[in-house]
């Protein structure tokens, strides 16, 4: 069955499985189809009653849980776009997102509500709150909707769903941003669509199976394990945050969930093939795992391949602005001679590549260009920001082309080979960082006169070194700078390093010598 | 041990791998290491193969993470219990 809107996947599995569990959260307890289904239609009709109209955007800052699955749907259900932030990035930060895309109303936890809030008041920005006192398997957005139910206007009245058209916006992801600040990336109905029946299609799911929910729902991978899982009536198993961190409480955890698809960027499965005892557990259940986001380092994969010998294994490639637009499943054993990376493999069903050159025009095929996706998935363009829209285009014979900015090389058997990017943008732990969103935030703190921050690759993966020039010759803290980032990022874009110099070396032009900066040791 | 020597063994490894650089007098015994982001997942785990190879000790997977790990007093705190 081909996917229309998203919401309606989820009413339409329910109807086949009411009493399945849907959505299963650790140590809370569980929500099944009709409980999501209703709770589902509970916020729809809320946000409705607080003003919110089909085309507006409604913010989520909640824990993962079954109650940020029921929010999202009773989100699309109303005919909003969902709006998912990381609840434990700093308050400014997704106050800022909030504010950018204009959300209508904002689903939020008690703990978090008060700094959003301040950060809102400063700017004269009020948007509707409904506030939850935590977050497990839906109670407490249960309780928050009775409360409101309880309060003056009575219960909300029952609206129908929305029927949305495939271009209407069902979610912003916000990304980094090379100008110091996260973008809006803008995904329709039909974008999701095409990609969900893509992964119908590809990895065969049945409603006994137990996907993982290990991304945060503010990131693209999250796509996969929402809608994938609950279109075939399978049940969604939410990875606590701190759990998913931790490759020892991990690795037994997975065994006894029984989970039989997991998806998740590279770096946890490395941590847990080099430091989860995976020998120790019973995986037989498991059949699927996906990876994404970022390079996995072979050395790794071919240990954990050693450990969990008989799932098959994907390697899914695509920014959040076409999601998964390649991928290349990887033999059960990898050769012992293999060293180079994996290829990030063919392009999907749905998708359409193009490697062009700096001109745009099209390379022979061999030759090194930038990879362009066209197709159904492809997203209609950022939020509020036309000038970068109208830049990640290629216009090509009458069809929009995604300028991926990475850098790729077609060889004859059809796969891609991943080369680099041609921007500032790296990837660490599967996140998108942008270099120049962390130079911001080091220039907001006030002994700073310049820095600038360069990307290196090791064994553990990319690790983020920064350069620091003190304004009169003071002496930086490398704890006071990491504080100072901690509180103007998320955790996974603070430097790993911090190096103080006299002054950046310049290019012959006055611009910073990032070239020099790698080659400083 | 004495306390002294866990705490200044700890904190020679968390300045020497993460904090290169740093005045030791910046890293007291309170300093948040997790919270703030000093220390991300990976570097705990660092720390975790440090504690039990340094001080030839078993941590069970549920003292791996912030809540025993966070400050340099929490870490000496969590040593001595195993050593004692």
């Amino acid at each position: 069955m081909s996917t229309t809107a998203l919401h309606l996947l989820l009413d339409a599995a329910a109807a086949r499985f009411p009493d399945r569990i849907a959505v299963e959260e650790s140590g809370e307890g569980d929500l099944r189809y009709a409980e999501l289904v209703r709770l589902s239609d509970r916020m729809r009709d809320r946000l409705r009653a607080l003003g919110v109209q089909p085309g507006d955007r409604v913010g989520l800052c909640l824990a993962k849980s079954g109650d940020a699955v029921a929010a999202l749907f009773g989100i699309l259900k109303v005919g909003g776009a969902y709006v998912p932030v990381d609840p434990t990035a700093p308050a400014t930060r997704n106050a800022y997102i909030f504010q950018n895309c204009a959300v209508k109303a904002l689903i939020v936890e008690e703990r978090l509500a008060a700094g959003l809030q301040q950060e809102f008041s400063a700017q004269g920005f009020a948007p509707r709150l409904i506030v939850l006192n935590g977050t497990g398997a839906g109670a407490p957005l249960n309780a928050a909707l009775d409360q409101l139910d309880r309060g003056p206007g009575g219960t909300a009245p029952v609206v129908p769903s929305a029927r949305p058209r495939p271009d209407d916006l069902a979610y912003i992801l916000y990304t980094s941003g090379s100008t110091g600040r996260p973008k809006g990336v803008m995904l329709t109905h039909g974008n999701a669509a095409s990609f969900i029946d893509w992964c119908s299609a590809v990895f065969a799911p049945r409603e006994e199976d137990r996907f993982s929910s290990h991304a945060p729902f503010h990131f693209d991978l999250s796509i996969l394990d929402i809608y994938v899982s609950l279109k075939h009536g399978a049940t969604l198993v939410i990875v606590e945050e701190q759990l998913g961190k931790d490759p020892a409480r991990l690795a037994p955890w997975i065994a006894a969930k029984k989970l039989t698809v997991w998806y998740s960027a590279p770096s946890i499965l490395a941590l847990l093939a080099q430091y989860g005892k995976l020998e120790a557990y019973d995986y037989s259940a498991l059949r699927l795992v996906l990876f994404a986001g970022e390079v996995f380092p072979i050395k790794y994969l071919k240990l954990l391949q050693s450990h969990w010998t008989h799932p098959r294994y994907f390697n899914l490639y695509g920014p959040t602005e076409t999601n998964v637009c390649t991928y290349l499943e990887v033999p059960a054993t990898l050769p012992p001679e293999q060293d180079e990376p994996l290829t990030i493999g063919r392009v999907c069903a749905h998708c359409r590549a193009l490697v062009v050159d700096e001109a745009g025009q099209t390379v022979p095929r061999g030759a090194e260009g930038e990879l362009c996706i066209a197709g159904p998935s492809v997203l209609p363009g950022y939020w509020g920001l036309p000038e970068q829209t109208a830049k990640a285009f290629l216009l090509r014979d009458g069809e929009r082309w995604y300028r991926t900015g990475d850098v790729v090389v077609e060889q004859p058997d059809g796969q891609f080979k991943f080369l680099g990017r041609r921007d500032r943008m790296v990837k660490k732990r599967g996140y998108r960082v942008e270099l120049g969103e962390i130079e911001s935030a080091l220039y907001r703190h006030p002994a700073v006169k310049e820095a600038a921050v360069v990307a290196l690759s090791s064994e553990d993966g990319v690790r983020i070194k920064a350069f620091v020039c003190a304004r009169d010759s003071a002496k930086l803290s490398v704890i006071a700078l990491k504080r100072h980032c901690s509180e103007h990022l998320p955790l996974y874009m603070v430097p790993d390093f911090f190096v103080p110099l006299e002054a950046l070396p310049k290019t012959s032009t006055g611009k910073t010598d990032y070239q020099k900066l790698r080659e400083l040791n | 041990m004495s306390e002294q020597e866990i705490k200044s063994a700890v904190s020679h490894f968390i300045l020497n791998e993460f904090l290169p650089g740093e005045d030791p007098s910046a890293l007291t015994d309170t300093t948040a290491l997790v919270s703030t982001g000093i220390l991300d997942s990976i570097a705990l785990l660092k720390v975790v193969t440090f504690l039990e190879s340094h001080f030839g000790i078993t941590l069970e997977a549920h003292e791996t993470g912030v809540d025993h790990l966070n400050t340099i007093a929490d870490i000496v705190r969590l040593v001595r219990s195993k050593l004692a």
